[in-house]
């Protein structure tokens, strides 16, 4: 079964593959995440302001896009951006945006409303006494939420918040679709170059796994150490 | 904005000769419910099998319930239509590979088995969750009443368990329409993909992906509006959400 495979495929091309495909996607996966989180935050902490407004508008927020598939929101990106930065600069023409700055702002826009509903469970799950203490302490709101709330509020999430970038790590594979070099767009490229999908698209998958089992084994350890403290 | 708006284009003929541009959009959405609906039959069976068997006591059942969901929920769901798609045939026998990538509707097929299996492995963590949360008081008078395991899971464990996680396993099987449109990659022409070809053909970009958008929603609030029903009509007296 695996007689006429030509693992000598694999090895040439490692370089190209996690030099130019692992960075895109670890870097698209970081910046989105980190963005994802101070846009879930702000989110979140709308939906909870009491400003029916404000929360109005973050839920329907949220409802949208997670009512939406992926591939439909990267697509969408893709061909609004470059309106929308005509529009934000003044240009007399849609102006281009590269691949990775269009995919970045739909994935912080996507993964925003999946992490704010993991910050607003995190902030929920703080005690009514706590901001009421810094209420009485004199804290204004903001320093309320920057000093009190939201630090133990990230750190009850943080097994979550890594799952979930867990899945965004997974995720970006999908910019596949706008036939930009990440790690599996790389690795199809080669494929299909070579002429060798099996031993390609094997290679990519055994990567994947080993990346998010590695990962997920990791969450399990902080979230038995993290429920040992509480 | 320059962009020259047209919403007429959906009843324009499409260049396939297939009927309007809002006929390819209807069409690609009654595929996406297809493959959908196919994909969440077999993560249901399959995933509720898995999830039991993380809850026995044999050890073997539970360490096969957990390679299971590793191995499927550790992969992007991309990479497992491209392994279905693009490697199964060529591990299996010339023959049989061969009847695989001349089957008709091979992308369709595909698409309802990857997806199935990729979504089998929440099913069973759900089901697992919604298992572990009854008493264990419920285990041990079926047992005690002279049930045997198969009995006590199918009159007394698993109607309360699947009440129980009705509410996440929708989200599932919104994930699973939501996840068809992956499978344009394969190239399974459901609504994604065929807003995606309306824009290619018309250069309609912004009418095509709004409508597809606006029929996502719809799909969207039918489910979640049915399932209210469902839950309401299935709720368990004495919990929360109970009469």
């Amino acid at each position: 079964m695996f007689s006429n495979f030509d693992f000598e495929v694999v090895r040439r091309s490692l370089p190209y593959l996690f030099y130019e495909g692992m960075t895109f996607t670890v870097t698209l996966t970081a910046l989105s995440a980190l963005g994802g989180l101070i846009f879930g935050t702000a989110i979140a902490l709308m939906r909870l302001s009491g400003f029916k407004i404000l929360g109005r508008i973050a839920g329907v927020y949220v409802d949208f896009m997670r009512s939406l598939p992926l591939v439909l929101v990267i697509f969408w990106f893709y061909f609004l951006v470059p309106y929308i930065g005509q529009w934000v600069t003044g240009a007399s023409r849609p102006i281009s945006v590269g691949a990775f700055a269009s995919s970045l702002i739909t994935f912080i826009m996507f993964e925003a409303a999946y992490f704010s509903e993991i910050m607003r469970a995190g902030i929920q799950s703080i005690s009514r006494g706590q901001p009421a203490a810094a209420n009485a302490l004199g804290l204004t709101y903001a320093q309320t939420m920057r000093y009190v709330v939201l630090p133990q509020a990230f750190r009850n999430m943080l097994p979550v918040l890594i799952t979930q970038t867990i899945v965004l790590f997974q995720d970006t594979s999908l910019v596949y679709v706008l036939s930009i070099t990440d790690f599996l767009g790389a690795a199809s490229k080669v494929a299909q170059r070579d002429g060798r999908l099996v031993e390609m698209y094997l290679f990519a998958a055994i990567v994947y796994f080993t990346i998010s089992c590695v990962a997920s084994f990791g969450v399990r350890r902080l979230q038995a150490r993290i429920a040992i403290i509480r | 904005m320059n962009y020259h708006w047209n919403w007429g284009i959906f009843f324009e003929p499409n260049p396939m000769g297939t009927g309007t541009y809002l006929d390819m959009l209807l069409s690609g959405l009654v595929l996406t419910l297809k493959t959908g609906a196919l994909a969440w039959i077999i993560a249901l069976i399959t995933g509720s099998i898995v999830g039991v068997m993380r809850t026995l006591p044999s050890k073997g059942a539970y360490w096969f319930g957990f390679a299971y969901v590793e191995f499927f929920r550790n992969m992007p769901l991309l990479v497992q239509l491209f392994l279905w798609f693009f490697v199964l045939p060529e591990l299996l026998p010339k023959a049989a590979g061969l009847w695989l990538k001349q089957l008709p509707n091979a992308p369709f097929w595909t698409a309802a088995i990857g997806i199935g299996f990729f979504m089998s492995a929440r099913v069973a963590v759900q089901l697992q969750a919604g298992i572990g949360s009854l008493p264990r008081g419920q285990k041990m008078a079926a047992t005690a009443l002279g049930l045997t395991t198969i009995q006590g899971y199918r009159y007394v464990l698993l109607p309360m368990a699947f009440r129980i996680i009705l509410p996440p396993l929708t989200s599932e099987f919104l994930n699973t329409i939501k996840n068809t449109a992956v499978a344009i990659t394969i190239g399974l022409l459901e609504l994604t993909g065929q807003a995606r070809s309306m824009q290619e053909f018309s250069f309609q970009v912004f009418e095509a992906f709004t409508a597809a958008t606006l029929l996502y929603l719809l799909v969207n609030a039918v489910v979640v509006t049915s399932m209210r029903f469902l839950e309401r009509y299935v709720a368990i007296p004495g919990y929360i959400t109970g009469k």
